[in-house]
């Protein structure tokens, strides 16, 4: 018989039965609810007359349409985005379940505060409606967005049914260059093999650059495993791991915490684990990246260029990067440090957490925004921005000409409320460069916070390498 | 839930790649904590000209009277990517589409599709395309015939393709099961997992 992967070994383990059809029915150890997408499923759970089964695992926050300015309470700029809030509220309370509200100094973007908590953990079962929550297998944890109607499932039976994902692998060769970071890492990954490359898997990161990784890097890493398709992606855990999680709030203590370890130390790909899929990277030949349009895949480094469709062999592929040009106002050859930037956002899921906004801060540090650029950074929980203000980040940010915001989820999506402006062209360290995802007909590019930074410096784009030391 | 064995009914081409479900339901529509009222907000930055006045774009496939009634889409690789919300799945469903049919889908979309009655059918590109030419010539007679017990599509010229799709889904569909109520059969079993797993992984519990 051949090894197991890790995500074998975590599957095999939250594997209660086979179904007759061919599913899987897993036991889900963790829930996180927010309040978009958390009220639907708790209301509609409590209208069948279901209760949350063990109300102890499940977890929420308020992140997606709160707002991020100083003195916010229920009132948002989204319209209606109070009644989501109370009703949010309302239903956590009803359930018996710890809620993350918006006065509450743990308050944040849920896949921020899981890791900062320890609330997921290596080896554990979490999932959320909500896409992104792949974020955490830079911990080693099994982790996978959900629908609504599914998230009432796993409240209600502390189970879901899944088929069982393929295996992939992608081995991070060599070390990355300094400047070059986990962001610019997995642009370039999804870049290469597309938005659609990761379809049906559950991907493990391995390799010397995974290992050299801080566990913020991971999960950045990891959060931008759905923009590839994948089921999730994981990182097995190390002593990095370890450390990171020792003492955490909701990480296990004493005894437990011992046992723990014992578990842990099995979280590996055995060395004779079969893979469906493999891909190789060479990381110290990347540099920093950029999307130049509309899909995580149109992604190119700070100092390529905007390509030609006509090279795009594949018809499907073609049409939608003309589209993109069309929309993203942008003709092929054009440098990318060429484009000017309206607006410069920091923040999200993937890149708001300390080390990011360090890295933004050591480009920001004795400078200035460019005249005419709206640069915005947004913590991404309200322990990071603590603990932010507590090194003096925050002056550095204001002090460059930088707004800094209460945590949320804020720009990265536009629900209706605030927004970037109409065609505006922002650098922002966000996943999602869609079309008007982060306000009516905005022109998103994604990159690294310190990219971002030294983009809002420019008034273009431009990496954090061209300014002078 | 609403069953879906068999369905006949009028196509519309919709032949992106990545279409993600920000564009299939933008985040300012979805206005209220309710599964329902949706369907005005489905594909609101391509149907309409102007979202807040809602002037329909007549170039947009759904607003072309050709297509009127559709209820099968056609659409390009990487369907429903993006955004986990479901509530791409209910505009949907609430607009009247039953079933899409792309060379791939994103995969917690043809999750909430199968669990909201809506089948999310896989066939490869060419094929989609050549279905697609056929109904443009004449959306309303050009019907496509879809039968999930046979998993086929009867095309307007008459040609049968089969498809497959995961025998958990296609039950779910073809019986419109309540997934919740089959899951809580095996409550015993769970608890004995949990009972046996608690001993096993005591550091994993609250
Ligand atoms: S920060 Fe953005 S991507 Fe992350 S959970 Fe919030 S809205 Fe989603």
């Amino acid at each position: 018989m051949s090894g197991r992967s890790l995500f074998d070994k975590i599957w095999d383990r939250h594997q209660i039965e086979t179904q007759a059809d061919g599913s899987s029915l897993i036991l889900i150890d963790r829930i996180f609810l927010h309040e978009r997408t958390g009220a639907v499923a708790l209301e509609s759970l409590a209208d069948a007359g279901r209760p949350v089964r063990h109300p102890e695992a499940v977890f929420c926050t308020m992140d997606h349409i709160v707002d991020t300015t100083a003195g916010r309470n229920d009132n948002t700029r989204m319209p209606s985005g109070k009644a989501f809030i109370q009703a949010t509220r309302k239903a956590a309370r009803a359930a018996g379940i710890r809620l993350f509200d918006l006065d509450d100094p743990q308050q944040g973007i849920a896949h921020v505060l899981s890791p900062e908590l320890g609330i997921a953990l290596p080896g554990l079962t979490l999932v959320c409606p909500d896409s992104h929550t792949c974020t955490l297998g830079g911990l080693g944890a099994l982790a996978w967005g959900i629908g609504s109607t599914e998230a009432e499932h796993a409240l209600a039976t502390k189970t879901l049914r899944v088929h069982r994902p393929r295996n992939m692998r992608v081995h991070c060769a060599g070390t990355l260059p300094i400047g070059t970071t986990a962001k610019d890492l997995i642009l370039h990954l999804i870049g290469r093999y597309g938005a659609g490359g990761g379809a049906g898997h559950a991907l493990e990161f391995c390799g010397p650059a995974i290992r050299a990784l801080d566990i913020e890097a991971r999960l950045t890493l990891c959060n931008m495993a759905v923009e590839f398709s994948a089921f999730s992606g994981l990182v097995a855990p190390d002593e990095k791991t370890i450390d990171y999680l020792r003492g955490r709030d909701y990480a296990p203590q004493g005894p437990l915490w011992e046992a723990a370890l014992a578990d842990w130390s099995e979280l590996h790909s055995d060395a004779d684990a079969r893979f469906d899929t493999e891909y190789q990277i060479d990381c110290s030949q990347l540099s920093p990246a950029v999307t130049w349009g509309t899909s995580p895949q149109h992604a190119t480094t700070v100092a390529g260029q905007v390509p030609d469709p006509a090279r795009c062999a594949d018809a499907g592929g073609r049409s939608a990067m003309q589209r993109a040009l069309n929309y993203m106002d942008l003709q092929p050859g054009q440098a990318m440090r060429e484009l000017r930037i309206d607006a410069a956002f920091i923040g999200s899921c993937t890149n708001a957490r300390l080390s990011d906004l360090r890295a933004a801060a050591a480009v920001l540090r004795g400078r200035k925004v460019a005249a005419g650029v709206r640069a915005i950074c947004v913590p991404g929980s309200s322990t990071v921005k603590r603990e932010a203000e507590a090194e003096g980040l925050d002056r550095i940010f204001t002090e460059a000409g930088f707004q800094w915001r209460e945590a949320g989820c804020s720009m990265c999506f536009f629900a209706g409320g605030e927004s970037m402006g109409y065609q505006e062209r922002v650098i922002s360290s966000t996943n999602r460069n869609f079309e008007s995802r982060q306000g009516p007909q905005t022109r998103t590019h994604l990159a690294s916070p310190a990219t971002v930074a030294a983009s809002a410096v420019f008034g273009r784009i431009g990496a954090a390498s061209e300014l002078s030391a | 839930m609403r069953p879906f064995t068999r369905h006949r009914g009028i196509a519309a081409p919709l032949l992106r790649i990545n279409i993600d479900t920000d564009a299939i339901i933008p985040s300012r529509e979805m206005k209220t904590v309710s599964k329902r009222g949706l369907s005005a907000g489905l594909f609101a930055g391509w149907r309409y000209l102007d979202a807040g006045s809602r002037t329909p774009d007549p170039s947009f496939v759904l607003n072309q009277d050709a297509h009127a009634g559709a209820s099968i889409l056609l659409g390009g690789a990487n369907f429903g990517c993006g955004s986990s919300r479901e509530h791409a799945v209910w505009a949907l469903a609430e607009y009247g589409i039953r079933c899409i049919i792309a060379p791939s889908f994103g995969a917690i979309f043809a999750n909430n599709c199968v669990r909201n009655g809506l089948l999310p059918l896989v066939l490869d590109d060419a094929l989609v395309r050549q279905l697609a030419a056929q109904v443009v010539k004449n959306p309303q007679q050009a019907q496509l015939d879809i039968d999930l017990e046979h998993c086929q599509v009867l095309a307007p010229d008459g040609q049968a393709h089969s498809f497959s799709l995961a025998e958990g889904h296609r039950q779910m569909l073809l019986q419109g099961l309540d997934p919740i109520a089959l899951t809580q059969q095996s409550q015993a079993r769970i608890d004995q997992h949990l009972a046996q797993d608690r001993q096993a992984r005591p550091w994993a519990y609250l």
